[in-house]
């Protein structure tokens, strides 16, 4: 059953990545790009990992797909605008890829012996046990990202300001 | 119920995704999409954290995932924004004419 349900939300996911890269309008891309994030996140649910699912799905599906989406509103980019590459470096991106995933299968394949048949702790994901270790062995780390969301947000402030001052 | 699913599955599903997000900066000009494929393969690698962290049962992974949100979610925004500037000065996103530094 479980193995069933993995073996149809890679199958979306895998097809709609590729559909990202694919397709020729970027309001579809962003769209598919959707799509794979939540079955990334059905991913995580299945991993037992339900708050990460929650927050993936808040933080991806919920801001960052939704900038993407005002940014190619407010550039106009909603028409098949690209024009086409040539052929040979089409070939040659696909090349590339495909070796770097030989070497990328070809390096991670002892790893899964590292995983020893543990007992399954089902509750390492929920809210309780990540927020302790977040607040206990992690804390320096949780405020240092809330200072670079800081950063982030008054560089993104400050780029966007500066156009219209210069005018 | 859980971990009946090899992990090894996990890993080849997480080069996979890593994989057609390379193969995305490498094909298309569009910059908005190049960022949309950066997503995918910070994607990918989370999943393969999450995927490790469930089946040693260690809770560091996953706060390490949460993290890496955080920074993708500044990259994107900082980006995005450059990207709106870049636009405005020289009316394309198209990263073949965007390779100068100074325009």
């Amino acid at each position: 059953m479980t193995l069933n349900v993995f073996y149809f939300i890679s199958f979306v996911a895998v097809l709609s990545a590729f559909m990202v890269v694919f397709s020729r309008n970027p309001i579809y891309s962003v769209l598919y790009l959707i799509i794979t994030f939540f079955c990334i996140a059905g991913h995580y649910v299945l991993l037992n990992a339900q708050f990460l699912a929650v927050v993936h799905v808040i933080v991806y599906a919920g801001a960052i797909m939704v900038l993407f989406l005002y940014v190619i509103m407010l550039l106009n980019l909603n028409q098949e605008s690209e024009p086409h590459k040539n052929t040979i470096l089409k070939v040659m991106a696909a090349i590339c890829s495909g070796l770097l995933m030989v070497v990328l299968i070809g390096a991670l394949k002892g790893t899964e012996q590292m995983v020893a048949q543990q007992p399954a702790d089902s509750g390492i994901g929920l809210v309780k046990n990540l927020g302790k270790v977040m607040f206990t062995d992690f804390l320096l780390p949780f405020e240092i990202t809330s200072v670079l969301l800081l950063a982030a947000m008054v560089g993104a402030i400050m780029l966007s300001k500066s156009e219209t001052v210069k005018r | 119920m859980i971990n009946t699913v090899p992990i090894e599955y996990y890993i080849w599903l997480a080069v996979a995704l890593f994989t057609i997000g390379v193969m995305g900066v490498l094909y298309r000009r569009n910059a908005i999409i190049v960022f949309m494929c950066i997503e995918l393969m910070l994607n990918a690698v989370n999943l393969l954290m999450v995927a490790f962290s469930s089946y040693l049962n260690d809770p560091a992974g996953q706060v390490f995932v949460f993290f890496i949100m955080a920074v993708a979610a500044a990259e994107v925004a900082v980006g995005l924004a450059i990207l709106i500037l870049m636009h405005r000065n020289t009316k394309t996103i198209d990263i073949d004419v965007l390779n100068r530094l100074k325009w």
